[in-house]
Formats: structure tokens, C-alpha cells, sequence
């Protein structure tokens, strides 16, 4: 195995590419042989990809061979969220419901990968359909944190996150709805990026809550979220929502890496009470951290960030209630029950009942009850309200400074099984994000150190506002690289262990991956009371159309 | 609030889902636990707050009206749980009676 291919950067890979110092394939070979090594402890992966990956770095070696320009991460393997279609490998979203399904089409996002010369290695585990902050929600297992493989490596984009922590990949892609890209890039150390809403297309991204979904980067630098940052975001006429505008330049941005004179606001909200004290320690350190660069830091305050989780958890599973009600067992995936003696209303709640794990069916009747008739008002209307407040905070803040910044998460990476059985303890890993994606402006998580009292990465957030992209990484990469400077190494490299641990056992295995989990299998038996009403459709009960994105006018 | 265990199986039938019965009373306890903390929203979304249902600053998004290939019977077929003649076969949705 050649751990000097892997260790290296997506830019650096890029770069020795096309200067014909390596070729695409042997840094694809490199990936997959590590991916061999250590994945059957860290289960990243949900699908391998080893034939598809040589055969697109083939085809970068081609390209090279021909003398055509490369793009700026041609070669370089990525892991891609199991929430992007993918026509040549299986779309599952961590759910049994899709279980083996080709989708006939690629994601927008999937294209541009292809069409940049990106080498997509394989899927990547998540929480069901994105509702989850910990991977323990997928239907094939969790995935586990290099740092600790007895912990949970965050969600929903925790595979996404633990392979590019643990080497298997430079580059990977998730989507972040309540934070699923910055809460799991906290807790294993490494950056992670949610555009501004609609800065990267939705198309092809099995949706989970529409006026929320955000795909973005996850990386070991600054440097390299923002290069994949550039690749895969832009207009796409595909998608409704996507703003016509150019990318902000991050990559530039990156590169500038100078925060003096920039404007800092602390947020008093997310803070204090709740809080590990290992997280505020190092937040602490990197206020001061900031000054010292020359950044003005000020307390600002935002009063209704308090209220964002409640309304997130009412407009996320509500959204959810909705979208979900896509898998009627009648085109694709799964079926259950359609021995012919049953309606297909009967067939579509017995294949709900097994197709979908705990959360999901905990969140679309949550959503199904916040829509209800009688209690739309109440719930799905007040939070929409909230929603407003959230902006408003954030357009008052935004006037006194240029960016916020906040803990990424409340404690460091907590223990498998901690959270499973308790919803709320689980939903407030999402506490610092969630207000980003309500108001859809975009955000950062950079490694801020460890936390004392159990050595694990802690995630410095970076808010800025609506298409200011760029503003994450100019700051991100200042105090990357000033943080550095400090420690003499970058974070990962005192993921004591990473290397001996997860090289033990290798070759341990890629087989037997899916269909193991027991809760996969909730067998829904026959005659459990399925199948009366007719009337309506799964969570349309009222209210929030079928895409709460298009449509509904309102703004703010 | 209290979410009672006919609620939910209420809910569980506008959403399709076949709950078994210990479903339905784990359901019970937590979603009353959550939709208890989520009723804070009630605390600061006063009359007049219009309510925000998205992030992006867009209404009636356009695009030319281009003819594009579709993707195909076949394909569309490819993942069908079950397809005959050409079609979806699906299970009945009318009774007898």
C-alpha cells in the first residue's frame, strides 16, 4: 500500500497528476488498497466502487497522455454521499427501502464530478435519508470515528467524514440539511462546508427537506474544500432553487487566508450552559487566536437562535412527511406484501413499515402531525415564523460584522449507542448549525484542536452571509494555518493510532456489508391494521405542498 | 401535550406506515416528548411575523420549454418491483364491492 499517495492533499494529487510524477491510477489504486485496509473497522463505505474508479482514472491518464487541459482536481478519488444518484453504482441512502437500487439517472453533482475528471470511489454511509447526526441511523450499520472507533463519527454525512479522516479519500461529498456536513467534519476533525442554499444543485439528491438540503465539501484543508467547493457547485437549470449567480471565489479565498480587519461576531447564544467545557476551551482559543491576526471580535447577539432547533424539527420532518411519500412500493424499491390478495394502499404501509428505520418513521409522523389540520397553525405556521426571526438575527448581525462565529457543535464525538434511544438528546448535536440552514446563508466547521478531557477534535463554525461562500474560506484557511503553525503539524496527525489501529486486521473485509443490521429487518407482519383511508396520500394531510422548495412564495 | 396511542396510529395511517402495536406505544411517549419541545416556537412567533418558507430570494423560476430526450420505457422500467406489458403492474386499488 502506498500511504504516501494517501496521505497527500486533493491539490497536491492534483498537481503531481498532471506534472506525470504519479498517475491517476496509481493514487486511485493507492485509495482502494487503504480502503481495503481499514474499512472494515471505520465502514465508511456502503458500496466500493474499484472497476468504475480505475476506468475514470484511466481516463484521466488519457486526457494527460493527449495533452488536454486537466481540471484542478483531475484524478482525485472521492467518497460521495449514498444520497447522490449514481447510474453505474447503487443509490441507497442508508435505507432498506432502496436497498440495491439503480437510479436511471446521474445528479447533477455527480456529472460535474465525472466531467472535472474526479475519480468517485464509492458510497458513503449516512443516516437514513439525512436524519440522523451520528450514522447510527443507516440501515447497513454505523460507521465509526478514526479517532475512536468506539464513537460515532457525526451525521448524517458521518461516512462521507470518516473516510476522508481516515485516509481512504481526500475529498468526500455530503449534504447538510440541519448540519450533516459541519457536525460530522467537528467531530472527526477535518473541514466541512455548507454553501449558501442553492449554491450547489439539489438535482439528483434524494431529498429529505427541501428549502434546507445544502450539498458541499469535506476535506482535510481549507485549500481542498474550497477546489471541490468550485467543481461541483454553479447554476443548474435542473433545480428550481438554484441561484443564477456566479461561485463565490473561494478558491482565491483559500489562498488569501487574512482575516486582519475583518469584522468577527461571537454568537452569545451559542455558548455556555450545555456546552463541553474541552469545546469552549478551544473556541475560547480561537477567538483569542483571531485577534491576534488582526480580526476586530466583538459579542454579537442573535436572541431567537434559542428557538431555531424547535423550528427546524418542526419544518425539517414536515418537509420530510412530504417527500418521503415518494416510496409507495409501486416503481422502485422495495415491496412488501403483494401476494394479490392485498390493495396497493395495504402494500404501500406494509413496505413503509419495513422499508423505513425508526427515525425516519418517528420524523414523518412528526411532520404528518405538524401538518395536520387543526395543528398546522400551531406548529408548521409558528416555526415558519421563527424562521423569519432567524434571518432577521442574522441580517441585524451581518450589518455589524462580516462573519459569525460559534462552537461547531456542542461536545465532542460521542460514544455508540449514547444517543440511539433518546430523539432530543440527539437532535441537539445540531444546536450551532441548524440556524445556518433555516436561513440558508453558508458555513464552515474548521478543526480548532482537541478537546482535554478526552482528546477529541473540536469544530471552530463560520457563518457568513447569503453567496458570501468566500468569506468561510479566507477565515477558515487563516486559522488553519495559523493553528498550524502553533502545533507544528495539521490535526489529524495526532490521530494517535489511526495508522496501527486501523492497519490491524487488514483486508478484514468488504464483503458482507449490507443486510446485517437487525434493524434493517423489521419484519411487518400481515394484518396489522393496515390500509384504511383512502383519503390522503402520506403526510399530505394539509399544507406545505409536495416541494416545499418551489413554490409558497413568502421570502423573507 | 399528550400524544395519545389512537393519535398516533391516526398519524400512522395518514402516513402509510403498518406500525405493530409496541411501535405504536414507543411512538406515543416520544413523539409527546419532542412535540412538547418543539411548542416553544409558540413562545416568540407573534401576529404579524410573516411566516418564511425558504431560504432563497426566487418566485417563478423559468425555463425554456426544450424538447429533451426522456429517459425510456425500459429504463423507467429497470427498478419496477414488478412490470408487465411494458408497464408498472401494481396492486389493486378499487374493492370488490
Amino acid at each position: 500500500m502506498n500511504t504516501e499517495l494517501t496521505a497527500m492533499t486533493a491539490a497536491e494529487i492534483a498537481t503531481a497528476i498532471a506534472g506525470g510524477q504519479v498517475t491517476a491510477v496509481e493514487v486511485t489504486r493507492a485509495h482502494l488498497d487503504r480502503i481495503e485496509a481499514v474499512d472494515g473497522q471505520v465502514r465508511a463505505f456502503l458500496h466500493v466502487a474499484p472497476d468504475a474508479a480505475l476506468s475514470a482514472a484511466r481516463a484521466v491518464d488519457n486526457r494527460r497522455a493527449a495533452g488536454d487541459p486537466l481540471g484542478p482536481l483531475a484524478g482525485v478519488p472521492l467518497a460521495l454521499k449514498d444520497v447522490f444518484t449514481t447510474r453505474d453504482m447503487p443509490t441507497t441512502c442508508g435505507s432498506r427501502i432502496l436497498q440495491g437500487w439503480r437510479p436511471p439517472y446521474d445528479a447533477t453533482i455527480t456529472t460535474r464530478l465525472r466531467q472535472a475528471g474526479v475519480v468517485i470511489l464509492g458510497k458513503a454511509n449516512m443516516d437514513e435519508f439525512a436524519m440522523g447526526s451520528s450514522t447510527e441511523n443507516s440501515a447497513y450499520g454505523p460507521s465509526h470515528n478514526p479517532w475512536d472507533l468506539s464513537r460515532v463519527p457525526g451525521g448524517s454525512s458521518g461516512g462521507s467524514a470518516a473516510a476522508v479522516t481516515a485516509f481512504e479519500a481526500p475529498l468526500g461529498i455530503g449534504t447538510d440539511t440541519g448540519g450533516s456536513i459541519r457536525q460530522p467534519a467537528a467531530v472527526c476533525g477535518i473541514v466541512g462546508v455548507k454553501p449558501t442554499y442553492g449554491g450547489s444543485s439539489r438535482y439528483g439528491v434524494v431529498a429529505f427537506a427541501s428549502s434546507l438540503d445544502s450539498p458541499g465539501p469535506l476535506a482535510r484543508t481549507v485549500l481542498d474544500a474550497a477546489l471541490l467547493h468550485e467543481v461541483m457547485s454553479g447554476h443548474d437549470p435542473c433545480d428550481s432553487t438554484s441561484v443564477d449567480a456566479p461561485v463565490p471565489p473561494v478558491v482565491a479565498a483559500a489562498r488569501q487566508a487574512d482575516v486582519a480587519g475583518l469584522r468577527v461576531g461571537v454568537v452569545t447564544e451559542l455558548g455556555g450552559d450545555g456546552y463541553q467545557a474541552g469545546v469552549l476551551a478551544r473556541f475560547g482559543e480561537a477567538v483569542e487566536l483571531l485577534e491576534s491576526l488582526g480580526a476586530k471580535v466583538t459579542e454579537v447577539s442573535c436572541p431567537h437562535f434559542s428557538y431555531a432547533l424547535p423550528a427546524y424539527y418542526l419544518i425539517a420532518p414536515s418537509e420530510c412527511s412530504s417527500n418521503l411519500a415518494r416510496f409507495d412500493a409501486m416503481r422502485y424499491g422495495l415491496r412488501v406484501g403483494d401476494d394479490g390478495t392485498r390493495s396497493a394502499a395495504e402494500v404501500m404501509s406494509l413496505t413503509r413499515a419495513a422499508g423505513f428505520g425508526a427515525e425516519v418513521k418517528r420524523r414523518i409522523m412528526l411532520g404528518t402531525y405538524a401538518l395536520s389540520s387543526g395543528y398546522y397553525d400551531a406548529y408548521y405556521g409558528k416555526a415558519q415564523q421563527v424562521r423569519t426571526l432567524i434571518c432577521r438575527d442574522f441580517d441585524a448581525a451581518f450589518e455589524q460584522v462580516d462573519v459569525l462565529i460559534s462552537p461547531s457543535t456542542p461536545t465532542t464525538a460521542f460514544p455508540i449507542g449514547e444517543r440511539a434511544d433518546d430523539p432530543m438528546a440527539m437532535y441537539l448535536a445540531d444546536l450551532c448549525t441548524i440556524p445556518s440552514d433555516l436561513a440558508g446563508n453558508a458555513a464552515i466547521s474548521v478543526p480548532c484542536g482537541l478537546a482535554p478531557e478526552d482528546g477529541l477534535p473540536v469544530g471552530l463554525q463560520i457563518m457568513a452571509p447569503v453567496l458570501a461562500d468566500d468569506r468561510l474560506y479566507r477565515v477558515g484557511a487563516a486559522v488553519e494555518a495559523a493553528l498550524e503553525q502553533r502545533w507544528g503539524h495539521p490535526l489529524l496527525a495526532e490521530a494517535a493510532g489511526l495508522d496501527a489501529r486501523a492497519g490491524q486486521d487488514a483486508g478484514a473485509g468488504q464483503d458482507a456489508r449490507a443486510g446485517q443490521d437487525a434493524r434493517a429487518g423489521q419484519d411487518a407482519g400481515a394484518g396489522q391494521d393496515a390500509g384504511a383511508g383512502q383519503d390522503a396520500g402520506a403526510g399530505q394531510d394539509a399544507g406545505a405542498g409536495q416541494d416545499a422548495g418551489a413554490g409558497q412564495g413568502a421570502g423573507r | 401535550m399528550p400524544i395519545t396511542r389512537v393519535e398516533v396510529a391516526h398519524l400512522a395511517t395518514l402516513s402509510r406506515l403498518a406500525l405493530s402495536d409496541e411501535e405504536l406505544d414507543r411512538y406515543a411517549g416520544q413523539l409527546e416528548a419532542i412535540i412538547t419541545a418543539v411548542a416553544r416556537v409558540q413562545e416568540v412567533a407573534a401576529e404579524g411575523i410573516p411566516p418564511t418558507s425558504h431560504a432563497a430570494d426566487l418566485v417563478n423560476v423559468f425555463r425554456s420549454d426544450v424538447v429533451v430526450p426522456p429517459i425510456g420505457a425500459a429504463a423507467a422500467l429497470d427498478q419496477a418491483p414488478a412490470a408487465e406489458q411494458g408497464r408498472f403492474r401494481v396492486p389493486r386499488i378499487l374493492t370488490e364491492d
